[in-house]
């Protein structure tokens, strides 16, 4: 075990196993990321949402996911001994390992509100499989994350009925949408190297193959009492569910590091 | 100021004379009474201690250290919140160290009695169950959700239709 490594677990009894540092690693890596990148791409819509209180909300919740990511990426920084700052904008697009489920640029509302159902729902399975984790560090943050995640929830369930109740022009986008993401919905639940290691561990409660079925058995009620489009059931094929990330995400990462990479060191 | 979740520990130095105990737990009342007088930068009629923030104050032979529970992870105020303390607690005359942590989650039931009432002088109503919350200028229970996000992470916004005053309620998590 490394000094650091000691640090973080000092609030747990003595003689811990050793951590599965990789496996961990992958696993902060790839939470961090995904609510980086939705906090920034959502917070586009800052200014120009469709009402002035979606402005706030939307803001709002992309501001608590970015605190997210900023927490995880601390607590990854701690394990590898690294610099939160450097993780978060000091890499390549291809080096980032958030879920293709958010490689699709802002789109329209009802893509955003399509998005963002599904990475919540997904999200909400996810902590729910770490909550009470081994790992103290990880386990007492997840248990606030999701404390504040259950207002996402519910302002993403409301747009979801809404647009689905309104027919027309809205339900059509949000059916488009939905279709298009479709696919992409359960790389969320994408395999990470080394997860065993977790679940042995006692930091991750189940193999992620298991949490995507998870999360389509709670979410296909609530599409199907709408009739929209459920996710297929196939598994994430391989490891490109984290990777390849294409335009949409090369046009973000090149706004979201644009100050870091006109002044580099500078702290703001 | 005591307040139910607040844990307070002294870690003795390693003398153990009975004097060093009580110059650290004087110290201790000091911090707590200097703590209690530093408010939280969004919430300004509530101190960090009546917000129920204050999650362990410790003193030993390398100073003070201080840990706070974020409202919520992504608070833009943590850094003001952390130099307010350092600075407060700079008098004393030893190092100080203010740092976040998650050992266990912030709830608004950690607000004080007090806390509760200074809230409630400014027209923020309470953390409430969903129903349950009641206009902080009539006491009418006829209110209604405008949305659950405000000016803040921790606030949402409501209407009273029976005084017809919009006000903010404190997040219930």
């Amino acid at each position: 075990m490394t000094s650091t490594s000691r640090d973080l677990a000092e609030a747990e009894e003595p003689a811990e196993p050793e951590l599965p540092v990789p496996a961990l690693d992958a696993l902060l890596r790839s939470m961090a990321d995904d609510e980086f990148v939705i906090g920034c791409s959502d917070s586009e819509w800052t200014g120009i949402a469709p009402i002035l209180e979606e402005d706030i909300a939307m803001s709002s919740l992309s501001q608590d996911e970015l605190g997210h990511a900023t927490a995880l990426y601390g607590l990854l920084a701690e394990l590898i001994d690294g610099d939160p700052d450097v993780l978060a904008y000091d890499r390549e697009p291809n080096e980032y390992r958030h879920a293709r489920l958010l490689d699709h640029g802002r789109g329209d509302w009802a893509m955003t509100i399509a998005r963002r159902y599904l990475y919540e729902t997904a999200d909400a399975v996810r902590l729910e499989a770490l909550a009470g984790g081994s790992w103290a560090p990880l386990a007492g943050l997840v248990g606030k994350m999701a404390r504040e995640e259950r207002y996402h929830a519910m302002h993403i369930g409301t747009w979801l009925e809404r647009l689905a109740a309104a027919g027309g022009e809205a339900r059509d986008r949000l059916e488009a949408a939905l279709t298009t993401l479709a696919t992409d919905g359960a790389t969320v639940f994408t395999p990470l190297p080394g997860e065993d290691d977790l679940v042995t561990a006692g930091i991750l409660a189940a193999p992620m193959s298991e949490l995507a079925d998870r999360w389509r058995a709670a979410i296909s009620p609530t599409l199907t009492r709408l009739g929209l489009p459920l996710p297929p059931s196939s598994p994430v094929a391989d490891a490109r569910g984290r990777s390849d990330h294409g335009e949409p995400f090369t046009w973000l990462w090149s706004e979201f590091t644009m100050v870091r990479r006109s002044d580099p060191g500078a702290a703001w | 100021m005591s307040e139910a979740g607040t844990h307070l520990a002294i870690v003795q130095a390693r003398s153990g004379s009975s004097a060093a105990v009580g110059a650290a737990a004087s110290l201790e009342a000091q911090i707590r009474t200097i703590l209690a007088t530093v408010p939280d930068p969004e919430l300004p009629v509530l101190s960090v201690v009546d917000l129920g923030i204050v999650h362990r104050v410790e003193v030993d032979e390398d100073g003070i250290r201080v840990a706070i529970l974020p409202t919520f992870i992504g608070c833009p105020a943590l850094d003001v919140i952390r130099a307010a303390i350092a600075s407060a607690l700079a008098g004393l005359g030893r190092p100080v160290r203010v740092e976040t942590t998650f050992e266990v989650p912030w709830t608004s039931d950690r607000i004080s009695a007090a806390g509760l009432r200074a809230l409630a002088a400014v027209g923020i109503a309470p953390p409430a169950d969903p129903g349950a919350t009641r206009c902080p200028f009539c006491a009418s229970g006829e209110v209604a959700m405008d949305s659950a996000f405000g000016p803040t992470q921790c606030r949402s916004l409501f209407y009273c239709r029976a005084c017809r005053q919009p006000f903010e309620v404190l997040k219930s998590v």
